[in-house]
């Protein structure tokens, strides 16, 4: 009989031990998921996702705060002088090269996530080198587009998705 | 006592059965002690009476604190108000913290002058630097729980150092979060852990006894043993040396614990969490500071994270950097001065962590962060080559003997 050999025996065996382990380790992964997963977050948190903002009081120069998901969010009309200096920059001075165009829908609005990109402080309004928003945590500078010139933040703020519904409203989200 | 060992009696009963008694005996009493350990031993012991301490006060207010961003600041108050002794309870859990960082971290530099975490205690040294990992997870989890602006800044800057991963680091961060935010769902899952990590400790300190107990405690000479006469029992001599030292910790506990019991903690977090307002200058608790500042010397996001993690991995690799065979570091001249540098170069750092990062305190940063991994990659190996160690005593004894008696008995 040579399918008893020893060698034949070896690989049979082989073969229950490794369709066990891989039936235990695919077990095991399946039932880790759910303990994983439920760390991320809810239906619930998600379906707060979107808001309305109306920016018809918001005149040149104001900003507003407002919560989304929990983070604020920096919507600032902006005045003529940011808005040039914004534009008149050599692009290749940028840490995190962005056309001002990329970043607004309507050039006088920005809407910006306001958590810095660094550790999630939240920067103050019009302060720092470039008169845009300035981190008082671990100093980086955003210019009047949001960017980051200087300091330890790898990249500009963010821009939430968001459109206008008309004119001065706008949907965030 | 003399039941355990012959069986008789219910002590003697049981441990024929489950050998608990025959244990602590074996751990607590007969342990066999090097006979010249000085006072700098007494603070494993003062870290685990500071444990449970801890775990106690942990307890008990956990049974008055709400988990939910709604109810957590007001639930402090009212602990601090309206519970009877709720301030007390809470004041020495705060300070209990503090205290326990201060006595671990003189146990650290206490391994570090006498060179305990050399063979054979490597995987002591390991499980004493996993306690210490898990000690500053559960510390900053249990300053997140009064949801003072303090502890909504703070969860958010370390929360969002996992956001310098490559690639996956947002996913990651909200997955810590549940959300998109520090919010109520990161809240819940830091009060569970909160009061998980304690107990996970206490295993570790478990396995960091037993690995202690398998070659016996280092000494002030970093000699082996020769034999009985080097060793006393540590139940009554090293017991009632631990409790005289642990009365003088206790009465400064103490003193702290009313007198001044908030002089540690940050005012900032006597104000309740603000998503929209980040206060001016955020600070960790004392005993982040000297990582925070390494945080902080580094220009780069990823960089600093890293170089932060690192400052407390390189330790890990503590007994291979030390290529000196001699462990104490009275016999070793040089490195004796490079001990004290070490010292002052974690006091500079906690200084500057604590310092807002602009002007002169930017250079300090950056050279104590290099200085610092300076001692363990370039000079710790190579001042255990270049260094010429004093003569080693033969044996403990000798070197007790020796010793000029003083007070004429």
């Amino acid at each position: 009989m040579e399918n008893n050999s020893n060698d034949d025996k070896k690989s049979r065996r082989d073969f229950i031990h490794i369709t066990s382990g891989v039936t235990v380790a695919t077990g095991a992964a399946a039932v880790a998921w759910p303990l994983i997963d439920q760390m991320n977050p809810s239906a619930d948190v998600l379906a707060l996702a979107s808001v309305e903002v109306d920016l018809e009081p918001l005149q040149p120069g104001q900003s507003i705060s407002v919560l989304w998901r929990g983070k604020p969010l920096f919507i600032r009309r902006r005045t003529e002088e940011e808005i040039s200096e914004a534009r008149d920059i050599d692009l290749n001075t940028l840490k995190d090269p962005q056309l001002d165009e990329e970043r607004v829908k309507n050039s006088n609005y920005l809407v910006m996530v306001g958590v810095c990109t660094h550790l999630g402080c939240v920067p103050l309004g019009q302060q720092g080198e470039y008169g845009g928003w300035f981190c008082p945590c671990h100093g980086s500078h955003y210019d009047t587009s949001g960017r980051i010139r200087k300091g330890p933040a790898p990249t500009n703020l963010e821009i939430p998705p968001y459109v206008f519904l008309n004119e001065t409203t706008i949907k965030i989200g | 006592m003399s039941n355990i060992k012959n069986g008789k009696g219910i002590i003697g009963w049981i441990d024929y059965r489950l050998p608990i008694f025959s244990t602590l005996q074996h751990t607590l009493v007969d342990y066999p002690t090097p006979k010249n350990l000085n006072y700098w031993w007494n603070f494993g012991s003062l870290a685990g009476i500071f444990l449970l301490i801890q775990i106690i006060t942990g307890i008990v207010l956990a049974m008055h604190y709400t988990p939910s961003v709604e109810g957590a600041f007001a639930s402090i108050e009212h602990i601090m108000r309206d519970v009877n002794y709720g301030w007390l309870i809470r004041y020495i859990h705060m300070n209990g913290a503090s205290f326990f960082f201060i006595v671990v971290y003189i146990h650290i530099f206490r391994g570090l002058y006498y060179g305990s975490y050399k063979s054979p205690r490597e995987v002591l040294w390991w499980l004493g630097l996993t306690i210490l990992l898990l000690m500053m997870a559960t510390a900053f989890m249990g300053y997140v729980l009064p949801w003072g602006q303090m502890s909504f800044w703070g969860a958010t800057v370390i929360t969002n150092l996992f956001s310098a991963v490559p690639i996956v680091g947002t996913a990651v961060v909200e997955w810590l979060w549940g959300g998109f935010a520090v919010d109520n769902a990161l809240l819940n899952r830091f009060f569970a852990l909160h009061y998980l990590f304690p107990f996970l400790i206490v295993g570790v300190v478990i396995l960091h006894i037993v690995a202690l107990h398998t070659h016996g405690s280092n000494n002030p000479l970093g000699i082996d043993r020769k034999g009985p006469q080097d060793s006393i029992p540590f139940h009554p001599y090293y017991t009632i040396k631990d409790l005289f030292g642990l009365s003088f910790v206790l009465t400064i506990f103490a003193a702290v614990v009313f007198y001044a019991p908030d002089y540690l903690g940050h005012p900032d977090n006597y104000i309740p969490a603000d998503p929209l307002k980040t206060p001016a200058h955020i600070v960790p608790e004392w005993y982040f500071l000297p990582f925070y500042a390494i945080l902080r010397a580094v220009p780069d996001k990823l960089g600093g994270v890293i170089a932060m993690i690192s400052a407390i991995l390189i330790l890990f690799a503590l007994p291979w950097l030390d290529t000196s065979k001699v462990r104490s570091a009275t016999f070793r001249p040089i490195y004796k001065k490079f001990f004290w540098f070490l010292l002052i170069d974690v006091i500079i750092l906690t200084w500057v962590g604590g310092s807002p990062a602009e002007g002169h305190f930017i250079l300090i940063g950056r050279l104590a962060t290099i200085y610092y991994f300076a001692h363990f990659i370039i000079f710790m190996p190579i001042i255990g080559i270049i260094e010429t160690p004093k003569p080693l005593p033969n044996s403990i004894s000798e070197a007790v003997l020796k010793k000029p008696i003083k007070d004429g008995t």
